[in-house]
């Protein structure tokens, strides 16, 4: 019986041996990583004269505050070594370059459908002007909110030294150029319809649409010029009284401005870009509220970010 | 300090239980949905099934299954509330994309126009749809019961390099044969002067649809490639070079 136990073993034990024992995988070939290093030149932000010349630089991802143009290396919280990460942002352009093509674009192109240049309608209609006095009141409108962003832009605004890639220029001139052509082909088509409830509605249009205008222009000159980053509070000038109620005026009045421009000319196409605007400004507008939330403890709690009381 | 240490242990313990609680609120409700649309769904594939036998032609097949399949392909919007509520970690956009282009395929192309109703396209589309939906649905609610058979898992991520493309044919196909018949009849069509100021003319939309497929199709079909690449070969997509 024991033998027997000891032949069927040493059998078990054979085929164990026989069986193959599992390879080791061979190792996938390490990939070998490609550096790609620059040569970095570092100028005086004024004279633009050559400080010195970094010869090898390798880019990397840094999830740090980037350095502004004004600081200076000496005055930086730094120890005796200090890393500095460059990295290659690509085409970019700056911020008031932006703003303005995004401007200066619906300004022209609706002035060439209030001309009715060629191609735009019937050749009969080449160089006609419409008949209905809110058509060429909508134009005002149009062209004085589009004049007034454009000087903001240039004398008004600290635009940041901040850019933004080439490639955002094309994205937001689209949304602002197609809307404005698709509101102005619209308005200034020789098959208009004056609105519903006539003058009336009109008026309270552009009421509406001058109130609000008015009031962001003179907001913006009594409130425009401080570098120091506070609170803003009202003051004694009625203008600036809505800081009571929201944090970000501008885009209020820039809604109202708007809805105004909506009643009076009675067009889905400026509707449809009033909602838009509306919903991007809302974004804007609760970001900038959560921002100043965070950063002063004192803020105002009674305020809304666009809308008083609602949102 | 040891009363506010146990009080702390206490909410943690109820917010893990609200957690819990929540968390199976939601599986309920998304097995529940799935099995329902996988049913659905499996409803319809036999209608169209038993309305070939019996008549041997798909002529008045679409008019048969009709209300059943504008029920519950509308009822996929559901998809695009639990992708932008959080519940499915899914990209909104991609659901709402496709959800919205065959809720549009069902209203306003093949249930509007009676005349294209018939056409061979519009059955290639609902058999390619019917597929894909019952594989979808029920891969969803074998997973969320935690017993998926490797079969539907394959399924699920081999069937549509075919059908995928074959459903698209067959909704362009569809468009195409609409179109005639929407410039006749001037259906959906807004003509200037009217009191809203605007124009809009369906003939010329159907074409801009037809063309978006160009730019929206490759994208879709590389994501469920590059998803088909993770779940059935394990592979980590890593955009960034090292």
């Amino acid at each position: 019986m024991d033998i027997l136990a000891l032949e069927a073993k040493s059998q078990n034990g054979a085929e164990a041996e026989k069986k193959p024992t599992p390879k080791p995988k061979p190792k996938a070939p390490k990939k070998t990583k490609r550096i790609v290093y620059f040569e970095v030149e570092i100028l005086d932000l004024k004279t633009k004269e050559k400080l010195l010349l970094l010869d090898k630089v390798s880019l990397m991802f840094c999830a740090a505050k980037c350095l502004r143009d004004e600081e200076v290396l000496q005055t930086l919280p730094v120890g005796t070594t200090a890393s500095f990460y460059f990295s290659d942002m690509g085409p970019q352009l700056t911020w008031g370059t932006v703003f303005l093509a995004e401007c200066v674009g619906p300004l022209i192109l609706y002035l060439m459908f209030y001309f009715r240049l060629p191609f735009i309608y019937s050749p009969k209609y080449d160089f006609t002007s419409s008949k209905h006095w809110v058509v060429h009141l909508a134009c005002m409108c149009h062209s004085f909110h589009y004049i007034k962003r454009v000087v903001e832009t240039l004398f008004v605004h600290r635009i940041s030294h901040g850019t933004m890639p080439l490639r955002n220029i094309f994205k937001n001139c689209g949304y602002y150029w197609c809307s404005a052509a698709w509101m102005a082909y619209y308005i200034n088509h020789p098959l208009y319809t004056t609105p519903h409830y006539g003058q009336q509605q009109v008026n309270a249009g552009l009421y509406i649409f001058l109130v609000s205008f008015g009031f962001d222009i003179l907001n913006v000159l009594f409130i425009s010029g401080s570098k120091v980053k506070k609170i803003p509070y009202p003051t004694k000038n009625p203008f600036t009284w809505i800081f009571w109620l929201v944090s970000c005026p501008n885009y209020t009045y820039e809604l109202g401005s708007w809805i105004g421009f909506t009643v009076m000319t009675q067009c889905v196409p400026v509707a449809f870009f009033t909602i838009v605007a509306f919903v991007q400004m809302t974004v804007w507008a609760k970001g900038k509220h959560r921002s100043y939330l965070k950063e002063f403890r004192d803020y105002p709690t009674l305020r809304s970010s666009i809308l008083p009381f609602i949102l | 300090m040891a009363s506010s240490e146990e009080d702390g242990t206490v909410e943690e313990k109820e917010n893990n239980n609200k957690k819990r609680t929540k968390s199976a609120l939601i599986t309920a409700w998304l097995t529940f949905y799935n099995i329902a649309m996988t049913a659905g769904w499996l409803v319809l594939a036999i209608t169209m099934m038993r309305f070939y036998i019996q008549k041997g032609t798909h002529k008045g097949l679409y008019r048969s299954i009709a209300r059943t399949l504008k029920f519950f392909q509308t009822f996929a919007l559901v998809e695009v509330g639990h992708c932008a509520v959080g519940i499915v970690r899914t990209s909104v956009i991609v659901t709402g994309v496709q959800v919205c282009s065959r809720i549009y395929m069902v209203w306003f192309i093949t249930s509007s126009i009676r005349q294209i109703q018939n056409e061979e396209s519009v059955i290639l589309f609902l058999v390619v749809w019917t597929v894909t939906e019952i594989t979808r649905y029920s891969y969803y609610t074998f997973n969320l019961l935690h017993h998926l058979p490797y079969f539907i898992k394959w399924a699920r991520y081999n069937f549509f390099i075919v059908l995928y493309p074959l459903g698209v044919v067959g909704e362009l196909l569809t468009i195409y044969a609409a179109l005639p018949f929407v410039r006749r009849s001037g259906m959906y069509s807004m003509r200037l002067p009217n009191k809203y100021n605007v124009s809009f003319d369906y003939y010329y939309f159907l074409i801009i649809v037809m063309l978006s497929y160009i730019p929206l199709f490759p994208q879709l079909y590389l994501h469920m490639l590059r998803q088909r690449r993770r779940v059935l070969h394990g592979e980590v997509i890593v955009e960034k070079d090292d």
